[in-house]
């Protein structure tokens, strides 16, 4: 009997890969569910393996394609040998779309847990001075050296929660931003839905190395399949001496906990963030004091991102030399570039630092899915610039990007053909800093609000000179005035709309 | 797949007393209450609202800022299958603006359409978005979504429970 693998992450989910399992195990067929390899476009992509041990695949499969010997649609051959999956470098995605994410003895056949045994035997500040060499920076957008987080963390002592009586029990927290909020972004979810023991193993190294007892990951609402996914992972690590107390044998005690969020993008932000866990409205704090120091109920806190934190077990496994020498000099090691938006091929791309955007959408990406020209590219999100066609040879990393008046954010490149109103784009922008602000400080609150207005005159023709002047000026008080990067960066896409498509705020070019 | 819409009891001050007492101990514990509140009864009434103030030894302020600041918490039932459409940049790419468009025009001449999906409630990004325009209709994601395939996913969930 053939063993075949259909995927149970959302994004094949919505395109019918319950509906292809469930027509293969009517047919008498074995099913394992494993998550996704990152080619949206071909889900659902179901695979068995061949006479040599090698997946071959089909793709686009529906359930009326199945029948009794197998599956009667496009064939695409041996996975990993398709030139999209060939040219990755894959470490956060190894397993991602090959094992059952929440089968353990998989987990171990295929490299799981190498990385905590490895941090087992080193001292914790090894562990920390490891991740210091990596280069690993944070995969949330700002950028911030990991291991040099992980140091304050560790020598900073543990502490009873704000409020508790003096002689509470003393903590530090593991904090996991999965609060993936930004549009072209899916790479923290498919790493929970299809790899979440990976994520749980670096968040125990992390535990260790800093001297931590509790872990939460904060999970947006909008991911039911990977809340589920997590939790189950959770239950099954704890069964497996993985999480819980004597953790590998060791005298390592952690546990984690998911937490989930409730529909605000801000709370994506660190600080936001601790405060919805702690139960409140999700308001930025003001810094300092650094959650490293004083974080999540007053204790120490270790907060990185799910990209971040999934690639400390194969830094501790294959060595930090090996993943500081991909990328480039202040980018290093791998990023999950994510292709979305109005792509012919969308998906996961996980390679080194340095490759171009225009590799990304066009020699990966394929161009556009509607077959027309790409005009623009947005890149890292709602924050992130918007980048012509003509300037898509910027290489991707954290310093390039800003040099070229954008930002790497969480790595998403989200692609628009000829026919996008670019001025439409720059009004969302200050739409969705209005929807979204907390309300904190004025020039977000206000500013988004005010934004939106000047476009609209801007767009009806209104004195658009002097209304052009107010715009820039409004972003300037954007930028330097606002309290954290959802006001401070929202002028990001507006101005990269004004100044690389100005033709669109033009009222007599009729784009508008 | 079956895909029911979320079923949701009706609302009983003595359960929801029983559904929050465990979580009022947990540090931090207003937000989980109220989610808590909505998963067992669909939203969060207003007696819900003093109820947790009560239990979590906070004023009714707290409570209500909270409440109101969250996308998620609702202070009315939901419809029976909710529509929601991704409302963010890597839909509009593919055209999320003329879905909601053409949706919200289906529901003008369909009121039992806008009964049973409450129109649509915007949503900022589903993750999935290489296969955009996203939805959800009953909680379950759908992909590349047309308004035609909306509507029949709307209509074979009522069809399913009535």
């Amino acid at each position: 009997m053939t063993v075949w693998f259909v995927p149970r992450d959302s994004a094949a989910r919505s395109v019918g890969a319950d509906e292809v399992a469930a027509a293969l195990t009517a047919q008498g067929h074995s099913v394992v569910r494993t998550g996704s390899r990152g080619m949206l476009w071909m889900e659902p992509l179901v695979e068995c393996l061949d006479d040599d041990g090698a997946r071959i695949g089909w793709r686009n499969v529906r359930a009326a394609d199945v029948t009794a010997d197998g599956v009667n649609a496009s064939f695409v051959g041996v996975v990993e040998d398709l030139d999209f999956l060939a040219r990755q470098d894959r470490w956060i995605f190894q397993r991602v779309g090959i094992t059952d994410p929440v089968d353990p003895e998989d987990y171990l056949a295929h490299g799981g847990m190498a990385g905590l045994r490895t941090a087992l035997a080193m001292s914790p500040a090894e562990v920390v001075e490891t991740v210091v060499e990596s280069g690993l920076r944070g995969r949330g957008g700002a950028g911030f050296p990991a291991g040099i987080k992980w140091r304050t963390v560790a020598q900073t002592p543990a502490r009873a929660h704000t409020g508790d009586p003096a002689n509470a029990p003393v903590h530090k927290y593991i904090c996991i931003n999965a609060d993936e909020g930004d549009s072209g972004t899916f790479a923290d979810r498919m790493v929970m839905e299809g790899d979440p023991f990976e994520l749980l193993e670096g968040m125990a190294i992390a535990a260790y190395a800093v001297g931590a007892d509790r872990g939460i990951v904060y999970l947006r609402s909008e991911y039911p399949d990977a809340i589920a996914t997590l939790n189950q992972a959770i239950e099954v690590a704890r069964a497996n001496g993985w999480l819980g107390t004597a953790i590998l044998g060791s005298e390592l005690a952690f546990d984690v906990e998911v937490r989930v969020g409730a529909g605000s993008y801000v709370c994506g932000e660190e600080t936001a963030m601790l405060e919805s866990i702690e139960g409140r409205r999700g308001m930025v704090r003001v810094k300092p004091p650094l959650p490293a120091i004083e974080g999540l109920f007053g204790t120490p806190t270790v907060i990185n991102n799910v990209l971040t934190m999934a690639s400390v077990p194969s830094i501790l496994a294959r060595g930090a030399a090996a993943y500081a020498a991909l990328g480039t000099e202040k980018s290093q090691g791998t990023q999950v570039f994510q292709l979305a938006g109005n792509i012919a091929q969308g998906g996961i791309v996980e390679c080194a630092f340095g490759i171009s955007a225009r590799e990304l959408v066009f020699d990966f990406g394929a161009g556009t899915r509607s077959g027309r020209p790409v005009r623009a590219v947005q890149i890292g999100g709602p924050l992130g610039a918007y980048l012509p066609a003509d300037k898509l040879d910027v290489a991707m990393g954290y310093e390039t990007l800003a040099e070229a008046g954008g930002m790497i954010g969480h790595g998403g490149l989200v692609v628009f053909d000829d026919t996008v109103d670019m001025a439409a784009q720059a009004r969302f922008a200050m739409e969705f800093c209005a929807e979204e602000s907390c309300g904190k400080c004025t020039p977000c609150r206000i500013g988004s609000v005010r934004g939106v207005e000047v476009i609209d005159r801007i767009r009806q023709g209104e004195d658009a000179e002097a209304n052009g002047e107010l715009l820039r000026d409004l972003c300037e008080l954007m930028t330097d005035g606002s309290l954290c990067a959802m006001g401070g960066l929202t002028p990001m896409p507006v101005l990269s709309a004004l100044d690389n498509f100005p033709e669109d705020f033009a009222p007599s070019t009729g784009r508008g | 797949m079956t895909i029911t819409s979320p079923a949701f009891a009706a609302w009983s001050l003595e359960e929801a007393r029983v559904i929050i007492a465990p979580i009022a101990n947990e540090p931090g514990p207003v937000l989980l209450c109220l989610q808590a509140v909505q998963e067992r009864f669909g939203y969060v009434p207003a007696d819900a609202v003093q109820l947790i103030a009560e239990t979590c030894n906070v004023s009714r302020a707290d409570v209500h800022g909270v409440l109101t600041f969250y996308a998620d918490l609702r202070t009315t039932p939901p419809p029976p299958v909710p529509v929601r459409l991704c409302a963010a940049e890597a839909c509009q790419a593919v055209g999320g603006r003329e879905l909601k468009r053409e949706w919200e025009a289906r529901c003008s001449q369909s009121p039992d359409l806008a009964e049973a999906t409450g129109g649509d409630e915007p949503v900022f990004c589903l993750g999935n978005c290489a296969l955009a325009p996203a939805a959800t209709v009953g909680g379950a994601l759908m992909g590349r979504a047309t308004a035609a395939a909306l509507e029949s996913r709307v209509r074979s969930i009522l069809g399913e429970t009535s």
